[in-house]
């Protein structure tokens, strides 16, 4: 099972690393959001695949009995995916006023902090 | 202060889990300052229509904040690293804030540099933009910085991060002019994959530990496998690199610090890549100091090219903030020379360097602010003639292009000594020609910055003799609120590069602390032999 979630986890990144190479702003949100996913995957994998009971200690005992399920991946993930989402929802926002002002979509594009050509060295001294 | 574990009722044969006494005041000292500034940020968003009382407020609460940490850092210098554990849990289940000179000395000067701006800011932003949130956002920053700077636990430092990031977006964007938003896209994007990679690193560390403490991880990462802990160790680099813009991932940083606020880029330049420098220092050297070993080679190359590489961009620029960024990523390569030979006077070099570019970058994108309000542009080709308008903003410039080139005597120079020293000691004759060469670039490039705006009479290819008429004289408000600052920050420049007495204990004692790890371990209660590892 891990092996199948690694493999998941593989195609994850290679579609986001492909679509974040991408020079539309659109492309590299999709590319951003695949790529959390795919980070909340891998921790989730990483914290060890259990059976899905949860960890509470039954009456009459003091510790938790094998096998539960391990609860801080969860706890990991739940507070990636809130922070993810928000810094996602800002960018979103944000590309579609880079659009509304640049009129740009393409990065190549939108080369105002940065002019394209940009003017030569100063010469003297 | 560890845990008081002699009230703690022992359980049968379970380990010790809990704190059951109260937390002392002392060891309140040591969150109150992230809680203080948080709490302010929430207040002022509260109260944002009340224009009046903002800055006065943000102002007094970074004051607060500055005499805790004032007072945090004389304990920590007297009875050494203290630590505590919020949530009854003792570590590593409780997540615990552990604060050691490099840490104290690190956010006690971001809150200096902080007030620095905040007091510049009166002049340099509009009502509207009170009203949208300036001040809380920069009190959020500020607590992001400073609970990245104390926390001991790993997936709590990835919090700060995205803390200081989204208050980064607010303020880089603040003020929508067209410029803005395309150097916050490019901000935006890279910045948020660099805590992404983090964010993977930091799953791999929980696959392969079980535990996100940091003094936890410390004890037990020299058995690992070196085959995933170098990966981790490599992911951290990519991640902390990206964010302290270290080569060849920092295009991010002069596409971007030149289009917000003057005093934004001043806020961003002495916190933002310091944090990353920072927790490039404690995660490879305190943390996974074998994996840093495995990866020497790379860590040596990547801050050769930072070092020559960076002066060189400065010196391509006729942008004067775009420059004044390429700069401050040469000296993250600084800090990388210091990652690179793990000495004493290696690391302390490096952490110095960090407290002396924190005051040096704010201070000049602050001059850099003043400089582009009195010649009304930033394109270093169109100044000129500014000495004979204000000789004094003349000599301040001057001083900060030594400090941060690294020539005596100021503050930039004693990190810069012993980053050669300890290099030499190393044996890396490289890095010392990186550095060597790293400081005469950046003599060339900022005094060539001093030559075009203040000693020419006038803009390129004007050869009148007479004065430049185009200048914008500074009005009075604006001589106390942002000349004030800068010359502040020049003063602390000044004064602890011709008594480095203290500089130099401090950082010895932040460089014992992250080469050696037992009074990190023992403070946060790990240590205990009798108490058992519980998985």
């Amino acid at each position: 099972m891990e092996i199948a979630l690694a493999v998941l986890i593989g195609m994850f990144f290679t579609v986001s690393i492909y679509l974040l190479l991408s020079r539309a702003i659109i492309r590299m949100l999709l590319g951003i959001a695949i790529l959390g996913n795919g980070v909340n995957l891998l921790i989730f994998t990483a914290g060890r695949l259990t059976k899905e009971i949860p960890p509470i200690i039954p009456m009459g005992q003091e510790t938790l009995i094998e096998p539960f399920a391990n609860p801080l991946p969860q706890a990991l993930i739940l507070t990636a995916i809130v922070i993810g989402f928000a810094l996602f929802t800002f960018l979103l926002v944000l590309g579609y006023r880079a659009y509304q002002e640049l009129d740009a979509d393409d990065t190549d594009t939108m080369r105002l902090a940065e002019p394209e050509r940009a003017p030569r060295p100063p010469l003297s001294y | 202060m560890a845990a008081d574990k002699t009230n703690i009722v022992e359980n049968n044969e379970l380990p010790v889990a809990m704190i059951d006494v109260a937390t002392s005041f002392a060891d309140w000292l040591i969150i109150l300052p992230t809680t203080i500034a948080l709490m302010g940020a929430a207040l002022l968003i509260m109260l944002r229509f009340n224009k009046a009382i903002q800055a006065g407020l943000a102002i007094l609460i970074v004051i607060g904040i500055i005499i805790l940490e004032i007072r945090l850092f004389l304990n920590v210098m007297e009875f050494g690293t203290q630590s505590m554990t919020m949530g009854k849990w003792l570590p590593p289940f409780g997540i615990s804030f552990t604060v050691d000179v490099i840490s104290i000395g690190f956010a006690l000067a971001g809150a200096i540099v902080t007030l620095a701006v905040l007091i510049y800011a009166q002049a340099d932003i509009s009502s509207r933009e009170v009203k949208y949130g300036f001040h809380s956002l920069v009190l959020l920053l500020l607590a992001g910085v400073t609970g990245a700077f104390m926390t001991g636990d790993l997936f709590n430092l990835y919090v700060w991060f995205e803390v200081m990031l989204i208050a980064s977006f607010g303020l880089i964007i603040m003020g929508g002019r067209k410029i803005q938003l395309d150097g916050a896209i490019k901000y935006g994007f890279l910045n948020f994959l660099a805590t992404t990679f983090f964010l993977i690193s930091l799953g791999l560390i929980y696959g392969l530990f079980g535990t996100l403490n940091m003094a936890d991880i410390s004890q037990v990462s020299a058995q690992a496998p070196i085959g995933p802990l170098t990966a981790i160790g490599a992911l951290l680099l990519l991640a902390f690199g990206m964010k302290g813009a270290a080569f060849p991932v920092n295009a991010w940083l002069p596409a971007s610090y030149h289009t917000p606020h003057p005093a934004v880029s001043a806020l961003f330049g002495g916190l933002l890549t310091k944090v990353g420098a920072y927790a490039l220092l404690r995660s490879l050297l305190l943390i996974m100091p074998s994996a840093r070993d495995f990866l020497d080679p790379v860590i040596t190359f990547l801050a050769i090219a930072t070092l020559i590489l960076a002066p060189l961009g400065a010196l391509a620029q006729t942008n004067l903030r775009r420059a004044i960024g390429f700069l401050l990523i040469g000296g993250v390569g600084s800090v990388l020379v210091g990652l690179g030979v793990p000495t004493i006077r290696g690391v302390a070099g490096a952490s110095i360097y960090i407290f002396h570019s924190m005051l040096t970058i704010s201070a000049l994108y602050l001059m850099a602010g003043l400089i582009e309000r009195i010649m009304g542009t930033q394109d270093t080709r169109k100044m000129g003639g500014l000495y004979s308008a204000s000789s004094w903003l003349s000599i301040l410039f001057l001083v900060l292009v030594f400090a941060v080139a690294g020539l005596p005597p100021f503050l930039g120079f004693w990190p810069k000594l012993l980053l050669i020293e300890a290099s030499l000691s190393q044996g890396d004759v490289w890095l010392v020609v990186a550095l060597v060469l790293n400081s005469l670039l950046t003599t060339i490039a900022g005094t060539r910055l001093w030559a075009h705006i203040f000693w020419r009479a006038g803009p390129i290819g004007e050869n009148s003799e007479q004065q430049n008429k185009k200048l914008k004289p500074l009005t009075l408000r604006e001589k106390y609120l942002c000349v004030t600052p800068t010359t502040i920050l020049v003063l602390f420049i000044v004064f602890f590069g011709l008594k480095p007495a203290m500089i130099f204990d401090a950082g010895r004692m932040a460089a014992y602390g992250l080469l050696d790890k037992s009074e990190y371990v023992e403070v946060t209660g790990l240590a205990d032999p009798t108490k058992e590892k519980v998985e």
